[in-house]
């Protein structure tokens, strides 16, 4: 028999494998893995904020995802420096500014491994309608923007030169990856968050042929990996959201060194 | 600005010095009108592209009618792709217009084009996903045959040679059965025999599907047969003509005939500012300003 604490972590962290695939497989294609990693890091300040203001966690985390991905974009357009030192910029300000407001919150004690790794094993009821309600939105945002998005990847220029509207669609992207991000950290915490993204769609590219079939593999690869990490977190007593990441690691790795030597034909 | 961009609306061509004057051909843009022109596919006026502190574009008059084949010559950093993606909307401009033929479709082989390896994809699905409607596998397998590619259709894209690469590229801007083909540099990766043999097929194309081809090249030699009217850019139009006119000129011979002169005659024909004589990069909008003073 399954506890309901096991069966609402591994529906949970089902539901976040599945939502995390497609934007997983973009992330890696547009090479965008460390925004997505400022994107997830800026949240702490998300969480510093709504504990300091007594907001909703879950709205200011998001909200703040958002804000500091646009100043990235915004900041991204000088030419000074490559986008790689902006990111790391932000990456350790919004991080600093997070653990000064922290720790002024005198009085109240803060859970921060819990924020910084997730307790997948705290999942509520209420989590999981959460997680699904962006699931779905997810889901059909993404339906709507494959084809721009999927051109976009392949050639920018290209795209703009036909009519896409890029910067809509960037906008759009942005978005989406903040939300579920937001996702991730409920389940696997700051710091893992990234990996459920581009760990599976990395594992899957040795035996994907066409952009879907990345997409579905990586899909499995992630519900794969949510099984057996949790198996192995609940019978050797290890924390589930880094066992989930260690299993995804362990295929990642396999997969580029043995299929990974060549493209499939 | 001074000097070249004055030449555009210069009544007289041969106001500037210089004895050996190559540029006799340039009747045409000396007749632009100062407006765009409504009955051309792409008509740009005056056209700026500053970047950096760097004028790029320099104030650049075209138009661009149907079926023609017009080519774009100049050296390097000469703003050749700059300006193809101005008039692709692809660029901000800094000063100018970009008039477009109503429900104008343009079709763009861009100069760079790199796959990035994560992103597994096959020709043919590389050639549908550029349609906002699915195109048939029999559409893509026919145009794709007609560009002489059709053997790499469910290759991946990243494994096919830099020839087969560009005829692909051309397949897709093809697919949407566009009025004008802009091709910025398509012969990149593609050996000499490859090269005239891409140009026939573009030229045989053009004529098929009374398309006009605005073509960004360096190399004058092979690309001069095909085109009906070339345009010398240096940041600014320097010149632009009939080729037929450019080869009965007397300097004809003396300019394109020895090879050795090749990469020297593009830039030798305007002689009222400097332009380096080596091809490499033309100097600095200081230096040229102060050049041309």
């Amino acid at each position: 028999m399954i506890e309901p604490f096991l069966m609402r972590a591994i529906l949970a962290a089902i539901g976040l494998a599945l939502i995390a695939a497609p934007l997983g497989c973009f992330v890696v294609w547009n090479r965008m893995s460390y925004f997505g990693e400022t994107i997830a890091q800026a949240s702490l300040l998300g969480v510093a904020l709504a504990l300091l203001l007594q907001l909703d966690l879950n709205t200011t985390v998001v909200a703040v995802s958002i804000a500091a991905a646009f100043v990235v974009i915004a900041l991204s357009r000088q030419r000074v420096v490559p986008i790689d030192s902006v990111l790391g910029l932000m990456h350790h300000g919004t991080l600093a500014l997070g653990v000064i407001v922290i720790s002024s919150l005198k009085g109240q004690s803060v859970d921060l491994m819990g924020y910084l790794f997730g307790d997948i094993f705290a999942v509520s009821t209420q989590d999981l309608w959460w997680i699904g309600a962006i699931g779905v939105a997810v889901v059909l945002v993404m339906v709507k923007l494959w084809r721009p998005l999927l051109r976009v990847s392949v050639h920018e220029d290209l795209a703009r030169a036909e009519g896409v509207n890029t910067t809509a669609l960037r906008t759009g992207f942005t978005v989406v990856l903040a939300l579920v991000i937001a996702v991730a950290i409920k389940i696997v915490g700051i710091l893992l968050a990234i990996a459920f993204l581009i760990v599976p769609a990395v594992a899957a590219r040795p035996f994907a042929r066409n952009p879907e079939t990345m997409v579905v593999v990586s899909a499995g690869l992630g519900v794969v990996s949510v099984v057996a990490g949790l198996t192995m977190s609940t019978s050797a007593d290890i924390p589930g959201g880094p066992a989930i990441v260690l299993v995804m690691t362990v295929i990642a790795a396999a997969s580029l060194l043995f299929a990974g030597r060549q493209v499939p034909r | 600005m001074s000097g070249p961009t004055d030449l555009k609306t210069a009544p007289v061509p041969n106001a500037h010095s210089g004895a050996d004057h190559e540029c006799g051909h340039d009747h045409d843009h000396t007749q632009l009108s100062a407006e765009p022109n409504k009955s051309a596919l792409i008509s740009a006026r005056r056209l700026t592209v500053i970047r950096q502190g760097r004028e790029l574009l320099q104030k650049v008059d075209l138009d661009l009618w149907p079926s023609e084949i017009v080519t774009l010559i100049g050296p390097n950093g000469a703003g050749k792709t700059t300006l193809v993606k101005a008039l692709l909307g692809l660029e901000a401009l800094d000063g100018g217009t970009v008039f477009k033929s109503q429900g104008l479709v343009t079709g763009y082989v861009p100069q760079k084009f790199t796959l990035d390896p994560a992103l597994p994809l096959t020709v043919e699905r590389f050639l549908a996903v550029g349609l906002t409607q699915l195109a048939s596998t029999e559409k893509i397998a026919a145009t794709l045959k007609e560009v002489g590619a059709l053997h790499v259709l469910s290759s991946q894209l990243h494994q096919i040679s830099g020839g087969e690469l560009q005829r692909v590229l051309l397949a897709r801007a093809l697919l949407r059965a566009p009025q004008i083909l802009i091709l910025d540099e398509p012969a990149q990766g593609v050996d000499l025999a490859g090269e005239v043999e891409l140009y026939d097929l573009i030229s045989s194309l053009s004529e098929r599907y009374r398309m006009s081809v605005l073509l960004v090249s360096h190399d004058l030699h092979t690309v001069m047969a095909r085109s009906n009217r070339v345009i010398c850019l240096n940041r600014h139009v320097c010149c632009s003509g009939i080729p037929d006119t450019v080869s009965k000129h007397p300097e004809y011979e003396r300019l394109f005939g020895a090879a050795a002169a090749k990469s020297i005659a593009i830039y030798r024909h305007d002689h009222d500012h400097h332009h380096d004589l080596s091809g490499s990069p033309a100097p600095s909008p200081v230096q040229a300003k102060e050049d041309e003073a």
